[in-house]
């Protein structure tokens, strides 16, 4: 259960004031499936970055599970984005020194979960993205789709409520940005949160409910844009 | 995280960077190896000077007498004996004399004595028998070569039995002296030993100028020193002219030297210890730049600020560290080499080799603090934004 209050944040740029959000509100059911769309600049990579409490608003409340997250401090945002949330990035960041297995152990290591289990784990997560073969290569030794695969199984290895995406299929061939939605979709299905930014109407249209930004307001949210 | 995913980690990074490493733990490798190698120095230094001086005879007390007319007798010296405290006595009549063997002659150093000197003095006969009583009652014209001596002489061949010339008088050989080996104050080997007495007759001279004591116990140095330095004051009126000095005092004025040679040559090689500290803060504070991305992937991923601090500051401590080991193992190296080299004596001891590796360990931990801070305050969107 996700819930904004007035949420804003605000960026001091010499005399100009850059307000990329401009209160914003919304509650997200769990096991909801969101696409947020809106023009380029319009707030979206903002919000989803406050939902994944990776920023912090300038004014306004978050309330995660009624937990208001806006009063945390550092190292207890660091616990919910380890437990509650995970990410799925444009860029995929995996660690290009790690193989994919390592990879998706290491939110699992911040959990402080023993090796044994951590690797069982992160191979049944690389398994459900269909990466079973790929355990031991290296993020240069697969395709963009094959390494956003791993950033997928990387987010879920902890079991996390919530998914939230920023454009995942963003860098991605169409056949493969199909496949990263499949997944995407697989998810939603067996109960979790999902919310993904996108450029894409179509993709878009497959979530079941869409949110439309600009310049840092919500204009519209409903079943199709 | 647990500490050795951290290690191993902090060594691929090591490994991914092989060049790099290399050249940021030379600086740690320099600086342990320097404070091993010059306290190692050092200490050797101290301990042959310490041991030469120990080689003399223990608790020994020496009186000399300079500028003046005054002597002293044999029979003044030797009626010391009944005072407590004292167990032997050596007067010395020494000078400079030519020894002669057949055709070859040699200058050397000469000591008249008695034969309390073997004990006094440490000093033995590796072959033949010391000076006795007996040689001094008669004034024996008997002679106990230093090994220095001998081979000049002799070569290799014995010289016990054969007869050579001191200032052109003939003395007969009767004692080959234990070789000393080099000495803190010129060669104890280079002399040769004959009967007080004689003595007297050889190098024209009567009295006595200088005399070895040697006290029953540690404890009775002082108390000797004391009576023997009231006993030539009475005797002489004057300060200036003669001199009791011991071993002891001696010993404790090397060692204030040396110690100070070792403090001062350590810190030399800490200030290098010291640099290569600022070579791995320089190379953290690159790492750091260049990992910007990777610690934003691993903070929005549940990472801490003390996981980050915990895995930079490992990886600084793991280069010095290892660069600590390489400079143990080069340090010990280059101070054999130097041993041989130049024929010193090189004492490394397990503590100053634990202190360098504690001192290069320490130097990761300081130098790695600022850089590993500086990565764990990062904020995550501002590190996932890093190109
Ligand atoms: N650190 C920052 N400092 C100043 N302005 C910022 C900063 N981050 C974002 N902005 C501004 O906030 C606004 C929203 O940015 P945001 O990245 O959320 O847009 P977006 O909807 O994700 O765009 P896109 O579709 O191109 O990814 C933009 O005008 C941007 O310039
Ligand atoms: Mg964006």
């Amino acid at each position: 259960m996700i819930e904004l209050v007035n949420i804003c944040k605000y960026y001091q740029t010499g005399p100009v004031t850059i307000k990329a959000l401009d209160g914003v509100g919304m509650n997200i059911k769990n096991g909801e499936m969101v696409a947020i769309i809106g023009p380029s600049g319009s707030g979206k990579s903002t919000l989803m970055n406050m939902l994944g409490c990776l920023d912090v608003p300038t004014d306004g409340q978050y309330f995660l599970d009624s937990k208001e997250v806006s009063k945390l401090d550092e190292d207890d945002l660091a616990d919910i984005r380890n437990k509650k949330l995970g990410f799925v990035f444009q860029s995929f960041n995996l660690l290009a020194r790690l193989t994919a297995l390592e990879n998706v152990e290491l939110p699992l290591i911040y959990q402080g979960m023993g090796a044994v289990e951590r690797r069982e784990r992160a191979a049944k997560a690389l398994e459900l993205v269909g990466l079973s073969d790929r355990l031991e290569h290296t993020p240069t030794e697969l395709s963009g789709g094959q390494q956003q695969r791993v950033a997928i199984a990387r987010a879920l290895a902890g079991d996390p409520p919530v998914i939230l995406a920023d454009e995942p299929t963003g860098n991605l061939d169409s056949r493969s940005g199909l496949e990263i939605m499949e997944i995407l979709k697989g998810l939603h299905r067996d109960g979790k949160t999902v919310i993904l930014i996108t450029h894409d109407l179509q993709i878009a249209g497959q979530a079941g409910r869409v949110i439309r930004m600009h310049d840092g307001r919500i204009v519209h949210d409903g079943e199709v844009a | 995280m647990n500490l050795i995913q951290v290690i191993k980690l902090a060594v691929a990074g090591i490994r991914a960077n092989k060049m790099r490493s290399i050249l940021t733990m030379l600086g740690v490798i320099i600086g342990v190896a320097a404070v091993i190698v010059l306290v190692s120095l050092a200490q050797g230094a101290t301990k042959s000077v310490t041991g030469s001086i120990q080689g003399l005879g223990s608790n020994l007390v020496t009186i000399s007498m300079r500028n003046t007319p005054i002597t002293l007798t044999y029979n003044e010296v030797m009626e010391w004996k009944n005072r407590p405290g004292i167990r032997g006595i050596a007067p010395v009549i020494s000078g400079n004399v030519t020894v002669k063997y057949g055709n070859k002659k040699y200058d050397t150093g000469l000591e008249g004595t008695n034969s309390e000197y073997e004990q006094v003095r440490n000093t033995h006969v590796q072959e033949g028998r010391f000076i006795m009583p007996i040689d001094l009652s008669f004034r024996q014209k008997v002679v106990l070569l230093g090994t220095e001596v001998s081979r000049q002489l002799f070569a290799q061949g014995s010289p016990i039995g054969e007869t050579i010339k001191i200032n052109g008088i003939n003395f007969k050989v009767v004692g080959l002296l234990v070789e000393k080996g080099a000495a803190a104050f010129g060669s104890n080997d280079d002399k040769v030993v004959i009967p007080l007495t004689t003595a007297e007759r050889v190098m024209n001279s009567k009295g006595v100028r200088s005399v070895y004591i040697q006290a029953a116990t540690p404890g009775d140095v002082d108390t000797v020193v004391a009576q023997l330095d009231n006993y030539l004051y009475r005797k002489t009126k004057n300060t200036d002219v003669y001199r009791v000095s011991n071993q002891v005092e001696m010993l404790s004025t090397v060692n204030q030297v040396t110690g100070m040679l070792t403090l001062m040559l350590g810190g030399i090689a800490g200030i290098s210890l010291f640099v290569g500290g600022i070579g791995i803060m320089n190379i953290m504070l690159v790492t750091v730049t260049e990992r910007t991305r990777e610690i934003g992937i691993r903070k929005a991923i549940g990472a801490k600020r003390r996981d980050i601090l915990r895995q930079f500051l490992i990886e600084a401590v793991v280069v010095s560290g290892i660069g600590g080991i390489i400079g143990i193992l080069v340090g010990a190296l280059v101070s054999r080499i130097i041993g041989s080299l130049m024929a010193v004596e090189i004492s490394m001891s397990l503590k100053v080799v634990g202190m360098a590796f504690g001192f290069a360990v320490l130097v990761g931990i300081v130098f790695g603090m600022y850089p590993a801070n500086k990565a764990a305050k990062l904020n995550p969107i501002e590190a996932l934004r890093f190109e």
